[in-house]
């Protein structure tokens, strides 16, 4: 998902790249700027938490769709169950990359990133429920 | 209660008043509850066809997951008893998302 650009950052500092790079080389974070307060880091660690359980809360909403509404058709009831999945794990690596974002900026002293990740994630989840609806009241009636 | 007495631990021994690691150490609790029912949730779809092969490692899969997650939050937890904690290590944050992608990566095996 797309995030803002965030606040006045140096050169590249809001490329996908290098974000990538620190997901990947640990300890990185702690070369640059200074350390901030440690109840700021454990603030945006129980953020980062937040959105685990929201992840894993959608992962196991897809296992439900699946085991717990069979009289839907198997088809539908797969790309239901897929979406919910699918959505899971992105917001999952979202909640990495906007932790290390987060971590950054506090550590250089700049403003939070923005994202668009909670509106668009809650449009989609509103859509899958929306259709989930339906299904089950066309199920019902038919 | 904010002067200091000559029996008081130094500044850097006190505690937050604000309890934040203790919060933290909540989060990292309820994360793993949650972790556990998606776990469990994953078992039960790969048991759900029988004993088959693939069913059996599925389940060794998940069982893995929620392991690997257990270690990571008790580590986590641990860590969060000092009065200064360390900031979470990009290690254990990887670890946590990873495990979440597994599970959605295996349901998604299981129902294709």
């Amino acid at each position: 998902m797309p995030d803002l650009p965030g606040g006045p950052g140096g050169a590249g500092a809001g490329r996908p790249g290098r974000v990538l790079a620190l997901w990947f080389a640990p300890g990185r974070i702690g070369e640059e700027g200074d350390t901030p307060d440690y109840r700021f880091s454990l603030a945006n660690e129980r953020t980062f938490l937040a959105w685990i359980r929201t992840a894993l809360a959608l992962v196991g909403g897809g296992f439900a769709v699946d085991q717990f509404l069979p009289h839907l058709d198997g088809r539908v009831r797969a790309a239901l169950a897929v979406a919910l999945l699918a959505v899971g794990a992105l917001a999952s690596l979202r909640a990495v990359n906007h932790w290390v974002r987060c971590e950054r900026a506090m550590r250089r002293g700049e403003d939070l990133p923005g994202s668009r990740f909670p509106a668009a994630l809650s449009l989609v989840v509103g859509l899958l429920a929306l259709c989930m609806l339906v299904v089950v009241l066309l199920g019902r009636g038919g | 209660m904010t002067t200091s007495s000559p029996g008081d631990p130094p500044a850097d021994e006190r505690r937050d008043p604000g309890l934040q690691p203790e919060r933290t150490r909540l989060a990292w609790r309820r994360t793993t509850l949650a972790c556990t029912v998606a776990a469990i949730l994953a078992v039960r779809q790969a048991v759900h066809d029988g004993a088959a092969p693939g069913g059996l490692a599925a389940v060794a899969l998940g069982a893995l997951v929620w392991l690997a997650f257990l270690a990571v939050a008790h580590r986590r937890t641990t860590q969060l008893a000092a009065a200064r904690p360390p900031r979470m290590s990009e290690g254990a944050a990887r670890t946590a998302a990873v495990c979440a992608v597994c599970l959605a990566a295996l349901g998604a095996a299981l129902l294709l």
